[in-house]
């Protein structure tokens, strides 16, 4: 499993992702997309919203089940994926690409994980 | 976020592959699901394949061509001797003497005050034999309840638990007949009426058949709301019949299915699920199935016939309903799920009307539809309503059951 995770990526024990851009990238890792099921509704916060890592921030809604989302990062949100919102189903198709799910001007990180040690939680 | 099933601590107890309990069962097919990928879920105290691809699609090929299912968790009990059916009918709420011989009935076993135990499905094989198909979750407490029944009464009838020993296998869509019609193997036997096939079966018969020279009872019943069959063998001969199946059905398009998508579809076709639209705080009546209580059942004197819950759902078939279940249509993006509120409508102060006891996004119809038990004074057709979905309120309007029927 480790070796199909984005090594330029780092990752939390709640299944997010970020990448290593200013300002980062967040979205969900296939392991989460592949429990979740087909996934058909997905809520963000919106541009501009305060974010915590560690907190709840929206929620990913499949055929069967909700998961809540949580922040990696603490900081402003700066764009949401309107293209995430109208087709939820890119994140089981592209978790680590078109299925991304919000951008964050960063002030501090939560507690983030390599791709090796997410693997090893993630067998 | 935490995925739904992920186990929160991986307990000494667990399977270390599945994380599933190690005290679940495991169908005769479970070597198959697990070839297939399939996702496992422990489910009524089994491992069951939740999906194998993905909910969508296998929910869409079991309404465009073909799935193949496998209930082997569900209960099989047969109930046999020259009394079979005058038990039966004293036992359960339908009149089961009078169904035909290789006939199926939908029916409940009901307690004395009316309250639903299981909804059934009866199957007579023979003059004095019926086969009583339980939900998984009730196979004890339907075997048990059978047996106490029969008990002390002086019928001449026998309870007799067949569930380990059987596996059920179901083909649903508007291809299943044309991929049963393909499975070599599958040939009339000593049992098999003479002018019956499974292209000529009716719509909730049974037909003995052979597959492979072992006995297979062929059931045109299901839980889809489409055509198609159900197939009762022993256990051992499942493996065999699940992989001809596939075989037989790969040019008609079908996929294995697993239990997401028989939800998606019984709820898209209106039908009801034990411990949701059923439990024993609810009788036939509340869920709008007064229909499967024969109050008209005569025994051999033609005298009314005394069944348990009787005198309960009499009364109940002649009061006014205190709740009644309705079909909710999504009018919004959000879908309702078992448990949540139905509110008289999206202003925030609108109160509680009633509980949504199944939701989900419908694939077929393209909203969320739900069902839920209201007040009577809001259940009629068009009225419109809303539903809790987590603090939000989702608009959402009465509409008749089923969602779908299949096309004739």
């Amino acid at each position: 499993m480790a070796a199909e995770l984005p090594t330029t990526l780092q990752y939390t024990a709640e299944h997010e992702w970020v990448d290593a851009a200013s300002p980062v990238t967040v979205g969900i890792t296939a392991v989460a997309a592949d429990a979740l099921g087909d996934i058909v509704f997905v809520e963000l916060p919106a541009a501009g919203d305060d974010v915590q890592a560690g907190a709840v921030i929206g929620e990913i809604e499949s055929t069967k089940s909700v998961s809540e989302l949580f922040s990696p990062v603490t900081g402003t949100v700066v764009e949401v994926n309107q293209a995430v919102v109208d087709d939820p189903s890119l994140v089981n198709t592209d978790p680590y690409g078109a299925g991304w799910l919000l951008r964050v001007e960063v002030t501090a990180n939560g507690p983030l994980l390599s791709a090796e040690e997410y693997g090893a939680l993630n067998p | 976020m935490t995925p739904p099933g992920a186990p929160s601590d991986r307990s000494p107890d667990a399977d270390p592959t599945t994380g599933a309990p190690m005290t679940d069962q495991r169908s005769p097919l479970h070597d198959e699901h697990v070839a297939l990928g399939a996702a496992l879920t422990s489910f009524a105290g089994w491992q069951m394949p939740l999906r194998y691809t993905s909910d969508l699609a296998e929910h869409t090929a079991v309404r465009t061509a073909a799935g193949l299912f496998d209930l082997s968790h569900m209960g099989e009990i047969d109930v046999t001797g020259p009394d079979a059916g005058a038990f039966l009918d004293r036992a359960l709420v339908g009149d089961l003497t009078a169904l035909r011989v290789l006939g199926a009935r939908y029916t409940m076993v009901v307690q004395e005050d009316g309250g639903v135990v299981d909804d059934l499905v009866v199957y007579r094989t023979a003059a004095d034999a019926y086969l009583v198909v339980a939900n998984a979750s009730n196979h004890d407490v339907v075997l048990a309840t059978l047996r106490e029944r029969a008990h002390g009464t002086g019928l001449d009838v026998t309870v007799t638990d067949r569930s380990a020993a059987t596996a059920l296998v179901a083909v649903q869509g508007p291809r299943a007949l044309a991929v049963v019609e393909a499975l070599p193997g599958l040939t009339a036997g000593p049992g098999t009426p003479g002018d019956v096939t499974p292209a000529t079966l009716r719509y909730y018969a049974c037909l003995p058949m052979r597959f492979d020279g072992l006995p297979v009872l062929v059931a045109r019943t299901g839980y889809t709301g489409e055509d198609g069959f159900e197939f009762f063998v022993d256990a051992a001969g499942a493996p065999g019949l699940w992989r001809a199946l596939l075989a037989a059905g790969a040019d008609h398009g079908i996929v294995p299915a697993g239990l997401s998508a028989r939800d998606s579809l019984r709820l898209e076709a209106g039908m009801p699920l034990y411990g949701n639209e059923l439990d024993r705080t609810t009788t036939p009546h509340d869920a709008g199935l007064g229909r499967v209580v024969r109050l008209d059942k005569v025994d051999a004197d033609g005298a009314p016939l005394p069944f348990v819950g009787r005198d309960a759902l009499a009364a109940r078939a002649q009061s006014a309903p205190a709740r009644v279940l309705v079909g909710l249509q999504g009018l919004g993006r959000r879908a309702a799920r078992h448990g949540y509120d139905v509110v008289a409508s999206t202003r925030p102060d609108a109160p509680v009307v009633g509980t949504v006891t199944s939701g989900a996004p419908s694939p077929t119809l393209g909203h969320p539809v739900a069902m839920a038990y209201v007040t009577p004074e809001v259940s009629a057709e068009g009225r419109e309503l809303a539903v809790d979905v987590r603090g939000r309120r989702e608009p959402v309007r009465v509409v008749p059951l089923p969602f779908y029927r299949r096309p004739r």
